[in-house]
């Protein structure tokens, strides 16, 4: 248990003798391709540059794991894997694991045989889709047999497709080599703690080698297993994120602890996402009033983490079986009795020659950006502002306000334009909900940003925002986000040089609950 | 006495099935059952059942006093 508490020691000592087996994991500059922060990490950066290239070739087309990638390229989930054989108090079984879904909506449970078909189904019609994951409902790892039969399927039909899984890591030491035989490109394990004590709170109890441990007992053995599983996965090259629950008062601080010990392990980014808690979810947490931390505890924690490592933001907590890019779920149009139904054609050429397409935009994107910010030279002010986006992908400003399921959030400096993560809201424009209450819902979630840029919006929300000391911008409409931003950032300190603008601190903002919270309740998670 | 499985509570998540020595658990349209003449309380094989410790819904494997023969 010392040992746990100690990440560095004997285990990095190890793990350093081991240089030149592994691939070099990413010796970090504080910015990278990968990860949320991605190359918007360090803003000026373009990412393919931060990351040893072998690693960059691994990322560069993953919606999961590069900001930047994610306006480009889709992923999908198969939910094939629904046992698991640990406890977490944000689950609730009936519904979803919550470490990768959106508690409280089932997924669709498939054979090996659907799955695999449905993979393929998708990915002939969705030529983004480039990455395939099994994170659940259960764990993975726990479900040995279908999660690789599934992998073994889609690899023979479409190795062009990535695969990758998500897991709680207690059975991950005993699947090492399957995992490198199946030739996975990316594991996620979920650490939410290193400290027993800690881990207690977190989880009632794992089940382990016909055991059913509990309390210390089992967050020891739980922790012990996913850091090793980790060192194991890095060590034969496979890269590893790992993801972690943010939790006020039981494992907030701590987690700056966890992310130390999984960088000198070899993780090559830190996802850390907020608790999702409500009543009705039925979790342990949900139920005892836990609540989930605010936008603005989560940056702090996600700053305080970065630095040597790369902090992934952009992450959406999809649900298990979601389909698409990242913030839009396509799921919907794939039922198993539709792909039942179809005759499935992989077109590997046509899906070729889309990447081509992305990849002369990204070119542009990256070029467009460069230029922007040389504009920025010679500035010299500490001030720092969060401004939201309204975009539906490729790295523009593209949707109209009313449309917005969420905003991006970007931090602007004279460094550049930083993306530093997302807010779900519900559409402002939508019937049913009365459009005050949606307006309402909009401003607490953008509440700590000064401006909002949108390619379209009304006259009615325009004036209420403003009220609300956020700047409605749609003059930059389907532009590059990081021109726009930093074009503003530039216009903004020349206003306020010439008096036009107050500086403001801005307050904090809400994390939205899942599915079930009414709008117009108030924040009550932020208490 | 051999145990059963509370359908009501099951969520069908099937992590019992793989686990029982005796392969006495199956699922018939996603209700997970125990076959009573298979089931031997995992005497001889664990200490613990291993649906009992497996099962993510606390008393959804129970002993079953049901059957004829337990009832005196
Ligand atoms: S690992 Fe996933 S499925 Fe298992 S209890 Fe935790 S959140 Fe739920
Ligand atoms: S108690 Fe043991 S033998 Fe009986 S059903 Fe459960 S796992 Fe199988
Ligand atoms: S482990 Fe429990 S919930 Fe899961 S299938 Fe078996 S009886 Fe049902």
């Amino acid at each position: 248990m010392e040992a746990l508490k100690e990440p560095g020691q004997g285990i990095s000592a190890r793990f350093s003798n081991l240089k030149g087996l592994t691939i070099p994991v990413a010796p970090h500059k504080g910015c990278g391709s990968s990860g949320g922060s991605g190359k918007s990490s360090c803003g000026s950066s373009a990412g393919s540059g931060d990351l040893p290239s072998e690693i960059w070739e691994k990322v560069k087309n993953h919606p999961c794991y590069s900001e930047e990638a994610h306006h480009h390229y889709a992923r999908m989930h198969v939910a094939v894997a629904p046992a698991c054989n640990i406890q977490c108090n944000y689950c609730n079984r009936k519904y979803d694991c919550a470490n990768e879904s959106r508690p409280g909506v089932v997924s669709e449970r498939l054979t090996p045989e659907q799955a695999a078909k449905k993979v393929l189904a998708v990915a002939s019609e969705i030529p983004q889709m480039t990455v395939l994951g099994i994170a659940g409902p259960g764990d993975p790892l726990a479900n040995p047999d279908k999660t690789f039969q599934t992998f073994d399927l889609v690899f023979k039909a479409a190795p062009d497709i990535k695969l990758c899984l998500s897991t709680n890591g207690l059975a991950l030491p005993d699947h090492v080599e399957r995992i490198k035989d199946f030739k996975v490109d990316h594991v996620t394990i979920t650490i939410n703690m290193i400290d027993p004590e800690v881990g207690a709170r977190i989880y009632p109890w794992v089940f382990f080698r016909h055991k059913r441990y509990t309390g210390k007992d089992a967050a020891k053995l739980l922790s012990e297993r996913q850091l090793q599983g980790l060192e194991m996965l890095t060590q034969a090259g496979i890269l590893c994120k790992v993801n972690s629950v943010m939790i006020p008062g039981i494992n907030d601080d701590h987690l700056v602890e966890v992310n130390k010990a999984v960088k000198s392990r070899g993780a090559f980014l830190h996802n850390i996402m907020p608790l999702i808690s409500a009543p009705e979810h039925g979790t342990v947490f949900g139920l005892s009033g836990q609540r989930g931390p605010s936008a603005q505890e989560l940056k702090a924690l996600q700053d305080k983490c970065e630095g040597e490592m790369n902090m992934m933001r952009h992450c959406r907590q999809c649900r298990a079986d979601a389909v698409g890019l990242l913030g839009e779920d396509r799921g919907a149009e794939f039922t198993t009795e539709r792909i039942e139904s179809m005759e499935v054609e992989y077109d590997a050429a046509k899906r070729r020659a889309y990447r081509d397409s992305v990849e002369i935009e990204r070119e542009a994107r990256k070029a467009a950006r460069e230029r922007e910010l040389l504009t920025l030279a010679g500035e010299n002010s500490g001030r720092k502002i969060l401004v939201a986006v309204a975009t539906k992908g490729g790295g523009k400003v593209n949707e109209h306000f009313g449309h917005a399921k969420e905003f991006q959030i970007y931090e602007l400096s004279v460094a550049g334009s930083k993306f530093v993560g997302h807010r779900r809201v519900d559409l402002y424009c939508q019937g049913g909900y009365g459009e005050e209450d949606a307006l309402a819902g909009v401003i607490r979630a953008i509440n700590d940003c000064v401006a909002v840029f949108v390619a379209k919006i009304g006259g009615c929300p325009k004036e209420e925002l403003r009220k609300a000391g956020i700047e409605p911008v749609d003059q930059y409409a389907y532009g590059y986000i990081e021109t726009a931003t930093i074009s503003y950032f530039r216009s903004y300190l020349q206003r306020l040089k010439n008096g036009e603008l107050v500086d403001v601190e801005r307050g904090d903002a809400m994390i939205r609950q899942g599915a079930f919270i009414e709008l117009g309740e108030p924040a009550g998670q932020a208490a | 006495m051999p145990y059963k499985i509370v359908a009501s509570q099951c969520t069908g998540c099937s992590a019992c099935e793989p686990e029982c020595p005796n392969k006495a658990i199956s699922e018939k349209d996603g209700i997970f059952l125990i076959d009573p003449k298979k089931c031997t309380e995992c005497i001889g094989f664990f200490d613990e059942p291993q649906c009992v410790a497996v099962c993510p819904v606390d008393h959804t494997c129970i002993v079953d006093k049901s059957l004829p023969r337990y009832q005196r």
